[in-house]
């Protein structure tokens, strides 16, 4: 999956009333940069049972084919901790983001 | 065709609501709105009107149902007053960013408390930011002719707004009086079906009232200013096209007596029908003073106010309102910042008149006067003042 950033709207080119004409705009409009603290999985601990990408409300924890161990898409992440609150085994824990 | 009946504006309003078509009226009712309401509710009752009414619990629902069947495209009417009004604050800035053609009635009353039930502009100046279109009808044939203007207004595609109709509570609501009243077919050659910019339709998804991120809300909040700015010609040209085929004018400001005169009097509102008689008796002594109506508060018609001022260099303006603590009259403090654009301003003599209901009568409009006219022999402006306030 290819990710174009796409450039900020003018306000001429704003949808009527701002709205959402288009399913899947998420793809464009990246939502991630609010997060002040992001998830990491202690690999050691982690049994891979899935429960974090499970209650993750962004739908981010993703387990990609090249990795064997969650990972949460920092694009779309908001840093909410609740994979940490719900981890079994409490193999992850919230990184401050540096400026 | 028209038939000349006497009606009490309220009832006519709703009779006119009932001859645009409306499809949904949600409202909650309140004193004075209430005639306008309760006769509605009649006319669907009894099949006269074939529309939803709503019978909402309380005017923050109203506004959100508004909203919502406007969205999907049906041509949607409430009225309020006062406290519904500030009730519903927070949905009317969504309306106007929503670009919801809704049109409202505002039977203009005082907000408590003191607990008033009786007229003035302060639920008006309460909802100036709101982002709606704004206008003021001086009489019950202004409040049917502008409330069958309003949906013209508000669904041309080059606005898609809200509109405001406002007139004084009681003292045009409630007042029986003699109305031209276009019949279905006439108001029909006016007002075109509506068809929406945008609309909530299951074969065309769209989500409506999305959140505004950082990076989309000053485009957002400009957009919205420029187009109610950008709605001032399609509101001059709908005021002109309603002027031609039914024969009764309106314009952003209106003026009375106001050629050559060496003073105006500034009024918004039914004030001005008692304002134009003391004009008249000023006039016959030969005095020159003249009388300066703004109707269109919404967007504010800047260009059309610099032409009925004119030369003129003392102008009294009439508040029927107070910004606490502020300027204190938010109409006057409307004048001075457009008159902070010009290199010469008037000097501007500010009364705060008509609150909660208190008459201005002939003898207060006799005092405003005077005062006009020894500002303009001395120069010497006085402080705004609370006129008739036992001190």
């Amino acid at each position: 999956m290819t990710r174009q950033q796409t450039a900020k709207p003018r306000w001429s080119e704003l949808a009527v009333g701002c709205a959402v004409t288009e399913a899947g705009s998420a793809r464009h409009n990246r939502t991630g940069d609010w997060r002040s603290s992001r998830p990491e999985w202690d690999h050691k601990r982690c049994i891979r049972c899935g429960v974090c990408q499970m209650f993750c409300p962004e739908g981010c924890i993703l387990f990609s084919p090249d990795k064997d161990f969650p990972s949460a898409d920092l694009e779309y992440c908001k840093g909410c901790g609740i994979c940490v609150h719900e981890c079994p085994t409490a193999c992850i824990r919230m990184v401050a983001e540096e400026e | 065709m028209e038939e000349r009946i006497g009606m009490e504006s309220s009832i006519a309003i709703a009779e006119a609501v009932g001859r645009c078509d409306a499809d949904v009226v949600a409202a909650y009712p309140i004193t004075p709105q209430t005639h306008i309401v309760e006769h509605l509710a009649d006319m669907v009752a009894n099949g006269e009107l074939r529309a939803a009414f709503v019978p909402v619990e309380s005017e923050h629902s109203a506004m959100s149902v508004c909203c919502g069947t406007s969205a999907v495209g049906a041509r949607t009417y409430t009225a309020t007053s006062a406290q519904g009004l500030a009730l519903m604050h927070e949905i009317l800035f969504i309306a106007s960013a929503l670009r919801l053609p809704i049109v409202m009635s505002v039977a203009n009353r005082a907000l408590s408390g003191p607990i008033s039930i009786w007229n003035d502009h302060s639920d008006v100046m309460s909802d100036r930011d709101v982002g709606w279109v704004q206008i003021f009808a001086e009489n019950g044939q202004e409040a049917v002719d502008l409330t069958i203007w309003a949906f013209r207004l508000a669904e041309d595609r080059r606005v898609s707004l809200p509109v405001m109709v406002h007139f004084d509570g009681f003292i045009v609501s409630h007042m029986i009086e003699p109305i031209l009243m276009p019949d279905h077919e006439t108001v029909r050659g006016f007002l075109p079906p509506f068809e929406p910019l945008l609309k909530l339709d299951v074969d065309r998804p769209a989500s409506i009232g999305p959140v505004g991120i950082p990076d989309i809300y000053t485009e957002a909040k400009f957009v919205q200013h420029k187009l109610l700015v950008d709605a001032y010609q399609p509101i001059v040209e709908t005021l002109d096209g309603f002027g031609k085929y039914f024969g009764r004018h309106y314009h952003p400001v209106e003026t009375y007596r106001a050629e050559d005169a060496e003073v105006l009097l500034c009024t918004m509102g039914s004030l001005s029908e008692t304002a134009m008689t003391v004009v008249d008796s000023r006039r016959e002594k030969g005095q020159k003073v003249g009388l300066m109506r703004i109707r269109l508060w919404r967007p504010f018609p800047f260009e059309d106010l610099y032409r009925a001022v004119g030369a003129v260099q003392t102008i009294g303006v009439i508040d029927r309102a107070v910004s606490f603590g502020g300027p204190p009259g938010p109409v006057a403090s409307e004048l001075k910042a457009a008159f902070y654009r010009k290199p010469q301003q008037p000097r501007l003599v500010e009364f705060i008149a008509g609150l909660g209901g208190r008459d201005v009568a002939i003898a207060d409009f006799e005092r405003m006067f005077d005062t006009l006219l020894l500002v303009r022999k001395t120069g010497q402006v006085p402080p705004p003042s609370f006129v008739g306030l036992r001190e």
